[in-house]
């Protein structure tokens, strides 16, 4: 009798993690989800919404795919975890008894104690139903005349590019006085706000929500600023304050928790036979310069891919190699790959040069030792970049004049696109001619 | 959900998104252009033929560029396809649906009944529709227009309005844009106006589109055709000399250095219309496994009937005696055959690791052509041909294929199976790219890394119907036969995951996946498994 592995959420992590397990073993695999029946791509939910996709366009997979290679799966909540007997309990009262448990249950949206955060029309956009909620309070701008968005993050901005194409008119408040600013330099940071402002978009920086009022049936009526005590009448309310573990049904199953399911190097909790990735993992000691809790796309396909080792009898420890990301904030594509800072927690060796476009729409942020000249990162904007070319650099340790004169051949965009090397070069040799 | 059935004969969903004012004359406009047309075609007499065609199609294209200008001017730069999967036109809706249907009908009267479109035959004058092309079609050659005439012209002003459209639907991206001025060029010049040009200086000369190569114009080397551009000197000979090396010579070196999107996306008509009239329409290609499959037996079946058909036409035509001509049917056929087998054996060499589990199917559809060949030429008498009258072939393969595949189905169920599904089931010329491409040429979709989020943009806006998500969330490389380059994948990859690429043949086809973004040594331990 093959092991049984059962594993909790759907998402691109858990995913992942049966795929690898299914290439090197023959165990029997499950996958319980109460979301979907089938896997989808999270990110691509925007695209449902705006009309470029249909949902079943954002399921990697023909249906038939499961079936086929021996993957099973269950439609089902999970109400607890006996750690003791091996055994999950569904609502309905349904047991699945595993041999090893993967539990890959991802995030959820994060509310803050608001005043009305639980109001009819009020969602996150992390889940397939906060997009039915959408379609059915933000179907068309006469049914909802204006939304608001709180928090300015990526999936905030993502709600407001999604709200815009059905010209919902959208005021974005955003707590920082400047948009993703933990995360991006000023700079960029405020190419993004000129951005967004240019789609029509009304912007609150420095911004904080003080509450949400109801109308007399229990939907959202308006929403309170709290510095200026200023109401914005509206009919949905976008809550895109980041995301946190999605793990209240463990909280009793004796598994280590901290803001997520610790886990080790291997990606073991404190049980043996138990296993957390994906976004809801958090891991004991930072790796690197890595944050605890990476609810990224990236890093949830990894933790599968490395965990399905693991299982299959060849112990390996999650090793994420140098960091990348993306993003498109409406129109600005950006990528990173290794590690630039904001101005809030630069360290004291990282300088930067920076390089705008005159178009406002593309520019790069160049991150190096300030005493080694070594290359730590890059943020483009607007520009595509080779992966595997940066990953090379950051791991031969080259310098920063080297990637510089060298940004050619890391340059990833469209044939008869124009270039900006020469432009950056020159750039970059006036100021350190000055400096 | 969003992706509700559209009840509404709403040209423009979702009801949050009417068209503006403007967008609603310049509708209008194009419809009284088409009107004019339709007028026409119940012979209608109107004063001036000429004014009429021109106001028709005047307001046609002038409608389609106001249209445009107000869709994409008013915005700024970037991917402008929201509610494509709300529009009923473009996601298989009631006008989809009635669009299709009058493409159809339009192609089986153009095909089978140019009579309804008022042909004028045995030395008649035309009337209805084709009457009022007469004007422009004395213009331009001086002879009355023919059906072909009136197609060709529609065809042209179709590619040029919705080219025009297409670029600045995607104005921030110079490869759009000069791939879509290319097939304008080419339509307009080589399809269009070369054409009645070269009548007016020989009007014996046979049509010949310069760049629609064998075996897509399948007629070229029939036997009026080859007679027609033999009995006009030097310039004939020239024109079937750059026909036999369009296809044995140019399209491998071209199809080698930049993959078969040179020709497909670039070049030909049949793409150029579906790049830009049938844009709206590339969505709505298949993406299942099953579709693919299809494709695969299907296209290639059109490849081995258009080989066999064509040598079965000029066998016909060939004599026996060497001494009146040395090209004999046992030489034409034996030669055939070698050429065959060459690229048989020379695939099967070299190329037997690449092809993996389709080097079977290419034995079986290779042995199928020679058998076929062998049959004909042992059985065929003077006039017969595998039992039956020689000409009997070349009719099925104009009305099955030319006809009926690549006109009525192809274009005429754009609204349905999407805006290339000649290209991608039928067409004999882009199995032979795709063969090549899919084996000797340089170029492929890089995919950049790690970077893939399986949103699916690129997959849904592929109008080859090819899984492009599937190869790039493993970090592959897309190298496909049927990828006909249009570049739309990587425009629309939210990401920056694909790139179009001529490079070296080396590591083109990455087939190993990879731990992507895992740390290097973790990668080499997976690989050597």
């Amino acid at each position: 009798m093959e092991e049984h592995i059962v594993i909790i959420g759907n998402g691109i992590s858990g995913v992942t993690a049966a795929r690898h397990i299914r290439k090197l073993s023959n165990k029997r695999i499950t996958i319980v989800s109460a979301e979907t029946d089938y896997f989808f791509s999270r990110t691509a939910l925007m695209y449902v919404y705006m009309g470029h996709m249909k949902f079943e366009h954002t399921q990697p997979y023909e249906n038939w795919f499961w079936k086929k290679n021996r993957i099973e799966l269950k439609k089902a909540y999970v109400r607890s975890i006996d750690s003791t007997n091996n055994a999950l309990y569904l609502d309905g009262g349904e047991t699945i008894p595993y041999n090893k448990l993967i539990i890959a249950t991802g995030s959820k949206p994060n509310k803050f104690g608001w005043p009305g955060q639980d109001l009819d029309g009020v969602m996150g956009m992390y889940h397939k139903q906060d997009l039915e909620n959408l379609e059915h309070y933000a179907p068309n701008n006469k049914v909802c005349k204006r939304a608001v968005i709180v928090g300015g993050g990526l999936i905030g901005i993502e709600l407001a590019e999604m709200l815009n194409s059905r010209n919902i008119p959208v005021t974005f408040l955003v707590r920082e006085d400047s948009f993703w600013n933990g995360v991006l330099p000023n700079a960029e940071s405020q190419m993004i706000n000129r951005h967004i402002k240019n789609h029509h978009i009304d912007l609150r920086l420095g911004t904080n929500l003080k509450e949400i009022t109801s109308d007399k049936n229990g939907k959202v009526k308006s929403i309170i600023i709290q510095e200026t005590g200023e109401e914005i009448m509206c009919d949905v309310v976008g809550l895109t304050a980041g995301v946190s573990p999605n793990i209240d049904f463990i909280k009793t199953s004796g598994i280590e928790i901290g803001r997520g399911v610790k886990v080790n190097r291997f990606l073991e909790t404190n049980i043996t036979n138990i296993y957390a990735i994906g976004d809801c993992a958090e891991q004991h000691e930072p790796i690197g310069q890595r944050r605890p809790i990476e609810a990224v796309w990236y890093t949830g396909r990894m933790m599968g891919e490395t965990l399905a080792h693991t299982i299959c009898n060849n112990k390996t420890a999650y090793n994420p190699g140098h960091w990348f990301n993306s993003a498109k904030f409406l129109d600005i594509e950006y990528q990173t790959y290794g590690w630039v800072h904001a101005a809030k927690g630069k360290p004291d060796y990282e300088s930067q040069f920076h390089w705008k476009h005159d178009d406002d729409t593309k520019c790069i942020t160049v991150a190096y030792h300030k005493d080694t000249k070594k290359f730590l990162g890059i943020n483009t904007f607007g520009i595509r970049m080779r992966h595997e070319t940066f990953d090379h650099w950051l791991s031969e340790k080259r310098d920063v004049s080297y990637v510089i004169n060298h940004l050619a051949e890391a340059n990833f965009d469209p044939e008869f696109y124009s270039h900006y090397e020469t432009e950056i070069l020159n750039a970059y040799n006036n100021q350190f001619q000055t400096a | 959900m969003s992706n509700k059935i559209n009840h509404s004969m709403s040209i423009a969903k979702p009801d949050a998104v009417d068209i503006s004012t403007t967008q609603k004359i310049a509708l209008s406009a194009g419809i009284i252009g088409l009107f004019i047309m339709i007028l026409a075609l119940f012979n209608t007499n109107f004063p001036s033929q000429g004014l009429f065609l021109a106001l028709a199609l005047g307001l046609i294209s002038a409608g389609t560029i106001v249209y445009s200008r107000d869709a994409y001017l008013t915005k700024l730069e970037g991917i402008k396809n929201d509610g494509v999967w709300f529009k009923s036109i473009s996601s298989r809706g009631l006008w989809g649906w009635i669009v299709g249907v009058i493409l159809t009908t339009f192609y089986i009267i153009l095909y089978f009944f140019p009579n309804y479109l008022g042909l004028g035959t045995d030395g008649a004058e035309n009337k209805g529709l084709i009457a009022l092309f007469d004007p422009l079609s004395k213009l331009l050659s001086g002879r009355p227009a023919s059906q072909w005439f009136v197609y060709g012209t529609l065809y042209t002003v179709a590619i040029l309005a919705f080219g025009y459209k297409f670029i600045l639907k995607y104005r921030h991206n110079r490869y759009q844009q000069i791939r879509t001025i290319s097939v304008m060029f080419f339509q307009l010049g080589f399809a269009f106006l070369i054409p009645e040009f070269m009548y007016v200086m020989n009007n014996d000369l046979p049509y010949y589109d310069l760049k629609s190569v064998w075996p897509l114009n399948y007629y070229i080397f029939d036997e009026w055709s080859v007679k027609g551009f033999l009995s006009n000197g030097n310039i004939g000979l020239a024109l079937i000399v750059f026909g036999i090396l369009s296809i044995f010579v140019i399209t491998p070196i071209l199809t080698y250095k930049f993959g078969k999107r040179w020709y497909c996306s670039w070049v030909c008509g049949c793409g150029g219309l579906a790049e830009t009239a049938g844009d709206s329409f590339r969505q709505l290609s298949s993406k299942k496994m099953s579709a693919w499959k299809l494709e695969r037996w299907l296209i290639h079946t059109v490849l081995v009937f258009s080989v066999v058909m064509t040598t079965a036409m000029i066998y016909t035509y060939l004599g026996y005696d060497k001494n009146n001509f040395w090209l004999t049917r046992s030489v034409f056929i034996s030669l055939v055959i070698a050429f065959l087998t060459l690229i048989f054996v020379g695939v099967m060499v070299f190329k037997r690791h690449e092809l993996g589990n389709d080097a079977k199917y290419g034995a079986i559809g290779f042995f199928a052509t020679i058998a076929l060949l062998l049959l004909m030429h042992f059985t065929g008498t003077t006039d017969q041909l595998f039992y039956m009258k020689s000409g009997t072939l070349r009719s099925a393969y104009g009305l099955y294929i030319g006809s009926i595949f690549s006109g009525v189905i192809g274009t005429g169920f754009y609204p349905i199976l999407g805006s290339r599904a000649w290209c991608r089931f039928g067409c004999p010329m882009a199995a032979i790219l795709g063969f090549q491409q899919r084996l000797f040429s340089k170029f492929r979709i890089t995919t950049n890394g790690g970077q893939c989020i399986s949103c699916g943009n690129c997959s849904n806006s592929c109008e080859m119907g090819i899984d492009v998500r599937a190869y790039a969330q493993k970090g592959e490389n897309i190298v496909r036969s049927s990828c006909v380059g249009c570049g739309i994948c990587s425009a629309v990859c939210p990401r920056g995951v694909l790139k179009l690429e001529n490079d070296s043949m080396d590591g083109r086809i990455n087939p190993t996946e990879i731990l992507l973004g895992n740390d290097v040594n973790l990668m080499d331990l997976v690989n050597k498994k």
